[in-house]
């Protein structure tokens, strides 16, 4: 398992950038609506209020005279105040340095300078928007213009300016900018929401193609996703579908093909039993004639028997061999005494005076092991050692309690034989590969005694008990071989 | 000499083991199959029989089964090593002993003449005269061979007998597998284990022990059988 930056991994990335792009929509469109909506209102605001003052004042200025006093223009800035039927309109009006308000003494504080400069020097009506104090007005200044007789529109200097609260303009645009903003949480939330959707409709394929891939690194080849849809995820899961058969078929095939050699290897071995048996059974009688035949025909005689009999023990050994690759090879266990079970061995081959044994004391280190084939792997080191060492050969035997595995508390007990040579040793060519089988240590392949299969027998014999072999050089010369087998605990089983 | 029935269906093994045989001073009957060689039991009248496990037809199984049916002949299985389950299952059937082809013939006259030794009297209890003990409801003659339960006379094949006289010789001594197998099977090399285990089974269900609770040959886990003697 990688470790991954992000906690979540792509989950959080879909959600931030769905999150991402549901903000910006939101506040995009928010923003440009928001304009577009201030603009139309602000200017429908604008239009109406210059349509009031300016037919307010066409139908006063017929009125005016010329040139307005104080009290004219102080009329004339109540009268225009009073086309706005909300009235909160403030005017003033202004002729030459007299000003008059519509409100007493009002300061008329929203006009500006450069809105009176360009009221009195322009023709066309002026407007400006002003904040004060945080409330928005419309102020508009309107010069009233004569009409002369070719048609071109003159100045009186006489100005008319109105303020005109905003208020509800800005309540409006304020409803926006609040409806925009509400808008935008719930569609981030919505956002989010889609996200985790589409994440997990993204993450389950995903995480199912996980499990599946897991599944068949643990050998499980039959391992396929059910797949759903039509979308790339599904494709990858068919691919994946179409990967696994592949694997499968090949590994299947492989496995055909292994079990058709070994079974080829076992049958050979077995075909071949039949004969030997019958060329076993008879070798007695041709060495014990062997001695009254002419020399060549004895000599001949001798050869076959003695071929026979090397013949009989690489076929079995073959056999053996076979069935351990069958995963037929049986383990028959029984308690025994392991050094007395190593003397047998010895006694039973001859080699009690050939081998310098170190043993424990009778029933020190007894244990369940299948006695055959603790003979075999004994009776093959020790034969080894013999044929390709030098004597004196030394077999050593101990109990080595050891800390439990598995987690188990307490100790387990093992045993420990090592068979040591005085010889050459063993090449280290040789070394990683003595216990294959046929391994031949030099090239000319010259056969040995042996079947070239013992110590792979062997090995597998170890194995077979859980327990571990190896071969070394010993510091001071000559090659070693290390047995290490657990002695598990009796089970509570009927023997009957 | 002894007479030998040979029931083995290659016929280059069979020869070669009548000839060996015969050199070892056996008088050999050889049959090709299962249902020759039940049928020349009787003409022949063998001291023992040496049963292919393989055989076509009825097996060597059905044979030993049938042989045992009402004789106590001393049957060596010859099978090929790997057919455990075979070993066992016969072994269970009543064979005395087996050996592994391919087998030499000097291994094969040892195991002939070792299972004929069984039906020989084995040792007397020192000093007294043989005669017969009696263990609860089982009386075991020594001299006569002849073992008898509940007053019915119990009919043991030659490995049942000697591993009971064996075991009953020393009431609450623990013998090993092992020194069973030397003792009565004369292995010097690691016999196996099941034969013990297979005779023991069989001898128990000839006595009629009960299954769970033996009464006289208990064992011991771990270490292997002795006699209980109920006084």
């Amino acid at each position: 398992m990688r470790h991954r930056l992000l906690p979540g991994g792509l989950r959080i990335r879909l959600v931030a950038a769905f999150a991402l792009v549901a903000a910006l929509a939101a506040l995009s469109t928010g923003a440009l609506t928001f304009r577009e909506a201030r603009t139309g209102i602000l200017q429908q605001s604008q239009d109406t209020v210059i349509r009031l003052v300016r037919n307010r004042i066409d139908t006063l200025a017929w009125g005016l005279t010329f040139p307005p006093t104080q009290q004219d223009l102080a009329a004339l800035a109540a009268n225009v105040a009073e086309a706005d039927p909300t009235r909160q309109w403030r005017v003033m009006a202004t002729y030459r340095g007299l000003n008059a308000t519509s409100a007493p003494q009002d300061p008329f504080t929203e006009l500006t300078p450069a809105l009176r400069t360009a009221a009195t020097t322009h023709t066309p009506t002026v407007f400006q928007r002003v904040t004060v104090a945080g409330r928005s007005d419309l102020v508009v200044g309107m010069p009233i213009t004569f009409a002369s007789a070719d048609h071109k529109r003159a100045a009186t200097g006489l100005t008319v300016f109105v303020v005109v609260p905003q208020t509800a303009e800005q309540a409006y645009v304020q409803a926006l900018v609040s409806a925009a903003e509400r808008a935008t949480l719930p569609a981030l939330v919505l956002a989010v929401l889609l996200a985790l959707l589409a994440a997990r409709g993204v993450l389950r394929p995903v995480r199912d193609l996980r499990q599946a891939t897991r599944r068949i690194a643990e050998g499980r080849l039959d391992t396929r996703l059910a797949v759903q849809g039509s979308d790339e995820l599904a494709d990858l899961s068919h691919t994946f579908n179409e990967t696994a058969a592949a694997l499968e078929e090949s590994v299947a095939e492989l496995r055909r093909m292994e079990t058709k050699a070994r079974r080829f290897a076992a049958d050979v071995s077995h075909e071949l039993r039949t004969p030997l048996a019958a060329m076993s059974v008879v070798t007695d009688i041709l060495d014990e004639d062997a001695a009254g035949l002419d020399p060549d025909t004895a000599a001949a005689v001798r050869l076959i028997s003695q071929e026979t009999a090397n013949l009989a023990r690489l076929v079995e050994d073959l056999m053996e061999i076979s069935r351990f690759d069958a995963g037929a090879a049986a383990l028959h266990l029984d308690d025994i005494d392991l050094a007395e079970s190593v003397q047998r061995t010895l006694i039973a081959r001859g080699w009690q005076n050939h081998v310098d044994t170190r043993l424990p004391e009778p029933a020190a280190l007894r244990g369940r092991v299948d006695p055959r084939r603790l003979d075999v792997v004994v009776a093959n080191l020790i034969a080894n050692a013999l044929r390709h060492g030098a004597p004196p050969v030394r077999l050593s035997l101990h109990a080595d309690p050891r800390p439990a595995r598995d987690g188990a508390h307490g100790t387990e007990r093992w045993a420990v034989i090592e068979v040591q040579d005085t010889g050459p040793g063993i090449p280290e060519n040789v070394l990683p590969h003595i216990f294959d089988r046929f391994y031949k240590s030099d090239t000319a392949r010259t056969r040995t005694q042996g079947s070239g299969l013992g110590l792979a027998i062997t090995a597998e014999n170890v194995h077979l008990h859980g327990g571990t072999i190896r071969a070394a050089n010993h510091p001071h010369g000559g090659a070693q071989f290390i047995v290490e087998l657990p002695l598990p605990e009796l089970r509570e089983e009927e023997r009957s | 000499m002894s007479r030998v029935l040979l029931v083995e269906d290659d016929p280059a093994v069979r020869e070669g083991a009548r000839l060996a045989l015969r050199r070892q001073g056996h008088e050999v009957a050889a049959a090709e199959t299962g249902e020759d060689g039940l049928a020349q039991l009787r003409s022949f009248q063998p001291d023992v029989m040496v049963l292919d496990l393989m055989l076509p037809g009825i097996g060597g199984l059905e044979v030993c089964r049938r042989v045992r049916a009402d004789s106590q002949l001393p049957i060596i299985m010859m099978t090929a090593r790997g057919d455990d389950v075979d070993i066992v299952v016969g072994l269970e059937t009543g064979a005395d002993d087996y050996v592994v082809k391919p087998v030499q013939a000097r291994v094969l006259d040892a195991r002939i003449r070792a299972v004929l030794r069984r039906v020989e009297a084995g040792p007397s209890p020192e000093g007294a005269a043989p005669a017969a003990e009696t263990h609860g409801e089982l009386r075991i003659d020594r001299a006569a061979l002849t073992v008898t339960c509940g007053g019915a006379a119990v009919p043991l094949a030659p490995s049942e007998l000697r591993l009971l006289l064996t075991l009953s010789a020393a009431p609450g001594q623990v013998f090993s597998r092992q020194q069973l197998l030397e003792a009565v099977w004369e292995h010097s090399y690691h016999g196996d284990a099941r034969l013990v285990d297979a005779c023991v089974k069989r001898l128990r269900t000839k006595m009629g022990e009960p299954p769970r609770q033996p009464r006289y040959i208990q064992t011991v886990r771990g270490f292997g059988y002795r006699f209980h003697s109920p006084r």
